[in-house]
């Protein structure tokens, strides 16, 4: 104790420790060795770097990764924009049935939900039933094995996500601003494209970084759904690992997809604060 | 101000939205119940032969203890490492104690397959692979920081005043924390508790990691069943997985009513 008065370090500190030592001995510890293993595995030298630009399936795999992220993000934005102007305009009883239906969606196992996709969108499924009979379409539609099912699964997982920051930016709007461009003349789809949609950039950019990286590194959904065809990068990384043993590639995509993330978590935090992104939600 | 048409569009799609977002999920309930033997709708006919099944057999049961023994255990050393965490950062408030507090969130972070590996990196050398300790060390690793969140949050509303209170009546730290800090705190760190314990509860991908033949969470057992795609006991295992997740999420929605009705608070 009396080195630490010295020291003059707070006592709350000792409270803390207990946590930053397991975190920094079990979490970032590995993870740095992860980072050393990237260059010195198999050999010491940025060969696992280099084969970004040689490999053709890596490539393809990053690409195929991104593309789906992007789809993603940008249908879950529009579809979380739809339902956060319905909560921020529905009276009080609805709009607390819609906050406890948004907020369930969060509790429900992604397991149980990429199982629920598997059932619904079979060749036999309820969906291809309905579709068919309906006469939409003559054959059943093939929706698993590919990026059409991957997408579907992703988005369903995500809108929620994208929901949150949309709905805080809409809750930080002055409806005086509002008042003020209808009294100047200006019609209800003006007055939201000019000056409503302006307003909430914050929480749709934060609510695209947001989905972005929580996709980045998706791994039920794409192998369940993806059956192995569509082949995103944290799947990619778990082959590497269990199967082929190739850790120098599986540490190298680990590297890439943790700068990526921390790089645009750190664009996120300027965006809004983090506790806002993690209020409502679990993970 | 009467609504336009976009508007009372806009509010019919966002609750086709919500529904979309909700009914798949439950899929899985009219799936459990079909009579026949592979994964089907059932028309018409209804059973409970894939239950019987379910909790008939020692596999799937002892699945679900352990996914039980390692969900309670990981959830307990996330609030004790959490709530301590939180009350010590709380009394600090200073810089440092914020940039350690952003330190500490990165597990909630870092994609899961990357944790994956880190805790796969660790294990293997100390022996913890397929291991109880393990899985209870890694889930407590990736629970604590949802638990640091809610009781800051607690925190947030509590008036430090109350604790300097206590410790000019006579009180030591320990016995502040107990009798002041805790019991004010109490709905963030039962909440915190609840987060962790799902976390843990559902946690796959961690799991397939470290563990290999003695390890067998609902989750893990759940995974194998959906990859080979043929045995409906997958989806009544599935129903009771939810039904504990719905069991629990009512748990934490009553706790935030309780909540507020005790400590009025403007969000």
């Amino acid at each position: 104790m009396q080195t630490l008065r010295r020291l003059n370090l707070h006592p709350g500190w000792w409270l803390v420790l207990p946590f930053l030592l397991v975190v920094m001995g079990m979490f970032l510890g590995p993870i740095l060795n992860i980072l050393w293993l990237s260059v010195t595995l198999p050999e010491p030298g940025l060969d696992n770097y280099a084969a970004l630009f040689e490999s053709e399936p890596l490539r393809r795999m990053l690409w195929t990764t991104l593309r789906i992220c992007l789809i993603t993000t940008v249908m879950s934005v529009i579809l979380g924009y739809s339902i956060a102007y319905a909560m921020m305009h529905a009276s009080g009883a609805n709009r607390n049935w819609m906050i406890s239906l948004l907020l369930v969606t969060f509790w429900i196992s992604v397991l149980v939900r990429t199982f629920s996709w598997l059932m619904l969108l079979g060749r036999n499924g309820p969906v291809n039933n309905a579709l068919m009979g309906a006469g939409l379409v003559s054959e059943p539609v093939e929706f698993m094995r590919n990026e059409l099912g991957v997408l579907i699964g992703m988005v369903h997982y995500m809108i929620p996500y994208a929901v949150l920051p949309i709905l805080a930016s809409m809750q930080n709007i002055d409806n005086r601003v509002i008042a003020a461009s209808r009294n100047l003349g200006a019609g209800g789809a003006q007055t939201f494209w000019r000056i409503y949609l302006p307003l909430t950039r914050p929480g749709i950019v934060a609510g695209a970084i947001l989905v972005f990286i929580l996709s980045l590194g998706f791994f039920v959904t794409p192998a369940i759904l993806g059956g192995g065809r569509v082949l995103m990068v944290a799947e990619y990384i778990s082959v590497q690992v269990l199967i082929t043993l190739r850790w120098g590639t599986a540490a190298m995509l680990a590297v890439l997809l943790l700068g990526g993330v921390l790089a645009l978590m750190f664009i996120l935090s300027r965006l809004i604060p983090l506790s806002q992104v993690f209020g409502g939600a679990r993970r | 101000m009467k609504p336009g048409f976009s508007t009372r569009f806009n509010r019919f799609a966002a609750w086709v939205l919500l529904m979309f977002l909700v009914l798949p999920a439950l899929v899985a309930i009219p799936v459990s119940l079909t009579p026949r033997r592979f994964l089907s709708m059932p028309q018409g006919e209804y059973s409970l032969r894939h239950f019987e099944t379910l909790f008939g057999s020692p596999a799937w049961m002892s699945s679900f203890a352990q996914s039980a023994v390692i969900a309670v255990s990981a959830a307990f050393l996330a609030t004790v490492l959490g709530t301590l965490c939180a009350i010590g950062l709380w009394r600090i408030a200073s810089r440092a104690a914020e940039a350690i507090r952003a330190l500490l969130l990165l597990p909630l972070v870092v994609p899961p397959i990357i944790s994956a590996m880190a805790f796969y990196r660790l294990f293997v050398p100390l022996g913890l692979m397929d291991s109880y300790a393990g899985m209870i060390l890694a889930h407590a690793v990736l629970g604590a920081p949802l638990v640091l969140i809610t009781v800051s949050a607690s925190l947030a509303g509590f008036d430090p005043k109350l604790e300097q209170a206590s410790r000019n009546l006579g009180a030591s730290t320990f016995t502040t924390m107990r009798r002041v800090i805790l019991p004010s705190i109490r709905p963030g760190v039962l909440a915190g508790a609840l987060f962790a314990f799902i976390t843990s509860w559902d946690e796959i991908v961690v799991t397939l990691f470290i563990t290999r033949f003695s390890i067998y969470t609902l989750p893990r057992r759940m995974w194998n069943g959906i990859r080979e795609n043929t045995d409906p006991t997958t989806a009544a295992a599935a129903v009771v997985l939810l039904a504990v997740t719905l069991v629990v999420f009512l748990i934490w929605v009553l706790l935030q009513r309780r909540a507020r009705a005790l400590n009025p608070q403007p969000e």
